[in-house]
């Protein structure tokens, strides 16, 4: 793992609702190139808050989110340009339903790289068959079941080659018995390399996987460190009530 | 007896003694309407003359009415009511204070030909706007029932673009594609899709409401019924006729929507 840092949040603020409602209180985080962070605590803890400032799908009422040596908050910059690099992968999979699951994966490296029809479909396709789910290429997602779904979605997103890879809780809204198979590709994913910033309650996951975890509550980042430190040593009382709650 | 004359001439000739003696049945009474009010004069061809003018005027009236709604339609959409300046200087606010104005003249636009009747609204283009320059009646025809169909249609594709989850615009901005971009091939399409059933509600009001228009003189389907009758005197038969036409262009386009709709239903299951 090199150490250079792709993502750096600084001072990080976002309030709701004219400032009666704060969901983020000053963030400070770096992403590392490479890193999997996963990022745990109770919810209304503004975790998904923090997620999707990343890329700027909420935008922060104060703080900078510099991405690549970027200050992606200065208007002034093409935001495009920087989601394009940074997959995101939603709760509720929001593939696009009109469109067959081919479709699905293309649209964007057609319309944004320019790809011709015949790379973005091979990409695609050669996606599709390391998830398992070539043969349902010209399928439309309400044929899919939700794991397959929120797999599609998960490489709907690396078809734009991504730097970065954000979940927002990517099995909350799966059967039980669908986890396994989408954590499954995470896992994967994250075994290949790939900058990962996870918001998720599966512990299992944040355990074996991550490189290190943040524990927020209350807007903040109450405490972080390696699995291994928070799971089985956690410092802050705030932590450790929340574990011992969800274990 | 003359060799070309056609059946319907022959069978008017056969009724001729019971026109005369006033003793018509019924069966006869009917085709003595149909003669006078369809064929004699060949004025069939009004009224397909008729509905060609109003075939015409609906199709492009019902163009500008859905170009011309969804950009009203997009301009109501709160985030572009709430449009804050992307950047500072003077032309980030300019832009911004632009787009904040036509989404408020949307607004207006959309209450002022909702709420003042058609019929006005063709007056007033008429003689107001157009009453001192020699203009095809087709073209106001569609300018008017076009700007009049744009106010209902943009309220239409409103409510189909706030139909379409919020999560799909999140996943075609988080893939990188302009708000432009989602909106063209996520947001439209899924919207035409549940408005369809309206949409084709509103084609099939502006169809008919192109009757208007004969009050501005325009030879459409009602005024070429109302024409004959006024040359044959019968009250019922030219206007059954004209009647009789819509139902057929209403039908087929119910039917047609239909299967369009069943055609992009594909994609649930």
């Amino acid at each position: 793992m090199t150490t250079d840092i792709i993502i750096s949040v600084k001072g990080l603020e976002k309030h709701f609702d004219g400032g009666n409602l704060k969901a983020l209180r000053g963030v400070d985080a770096d992403i590392k190139r490479g890193e999997v962070v996963v990022v745990i605590g109770p919810s209304g803890s503004g975790k998904s808050t923090f997620l999707r400032c990343l890329n700027l799908l909420e935008t922060p009422t104060a703080g900078t989110v510099t991405v690549e040596g970027t200050d992606i908050t200065n208007p002034k910059v093409n935001i495009n340009r920087h989601r394009e690099k940074m997959g995101m992968v939603f709760q509720h999979f929001n593939l696009f339903p009109h469109m067959t699951i081919l479709r699905n994966m293309t649209l964007a490296p057609m319309k944004i790289l320019r790809k011709s029809k015949a790379d973005a479909e091979a990409k695609a396709m050669e996606l599709l068959k390391r998830v398992g789910l070539a043969e349902r290429a010209d399928a439309y997602p309400s044929q899919l079941s939700g794991g397959q779904k929120q797999r599609i979605a998960i490489v709907r997103a690396l078809c734009m080659e991504p730097q970065v890879m954000l979940f927002d809780e990517p099995t909350s809204a799966l059967d039980p018995e669908m986890v396994g198979e989408v954590l499954d590709v995470m896992k994967q994913l994250a075994h290949d390399g790939m900058t990962m910033v996870v918001v998720t309650h599966e512990m299992g996951f944040a355990r074996e996987v991550a490189d290190r975890v943040l524990f927020m509550d209350e807007g903040v980042i109450v405490e972080e460190g390696t699995p291994d430190e928070i799971f089985s040593n956690p410092q802050n009382p705030r932590t450790k009530d929340f574990l011992n709650k969800v274990l | 007896m003359n060799e070309t004359i056609s059946i319907f001439e022959q069978w008017w000739l056969n009724i001729q003694p019971a026109l005369e003696s006033n003793t018509l049945n019924f069966w006869q009474n009917l085709y003595k309407e149909i003669y006078m009010n369809a064929i004699k004069d060949d004025r069939w061809l009004q009224y397909l003359k008729g509905l060609g003018v109003t075939l015409q005027v609906s199709l492009y009236a019902i163009l500008v009415g859905v170009a011309l709604g969804t950009l009203l339609a997009i301009l109501r959409l709160p985030q572009v009511q709430n449009v804050s300046a992307r950047g500072k200087g003077f032309f980030a606010n300019l832009g911004a204070a632009v787009v904040k104005l036509l989404s408020k003249f949307a607004g207006f636009y959309i209450n002022l030909f909702r709420g003042t009747p058609l019929l006005l609204q063709v007056l007033i283009i008429n003689f107001g706007i157009f009453g001192t320059v020699r203009i095809d009646k087709v073209i106001i025809g569609v300018i008017a029932c076009g700007l009049n169909s744009a106010a209902y249609v943009a309220e239409i594709v409103r409510g189909g673009i706030m139909s379409v989850e919020k999560g799909q615009t999140e996943a075609g901005r988080s893939l990188g594609l302009s708000s432009l971009r989602t909106m063209m091939y996520i947001i439209l399409p899924q919207a035409a899709k549940s408005a369809l059933p309206a949409m084709c509600n509103e084609f099939i009001s502006l169809i008919k409401e192109t009757s208007v228009l004969s009050y501005v003189a325009l030879t459409e389907l009602t005024k070429a019924g109302d024409y004959i009758r006024s040359r044959t005197y019968s009250a019922f038969t030219p206007y059954i006729i004209s009647g009789m036409l819509y139902l057929i262009v209403v039908l087929s386009l119910t039917w047609l929507i239909g299967k369009l709709e069943r055609r992009l239903r594909n994609s649930d299951h």
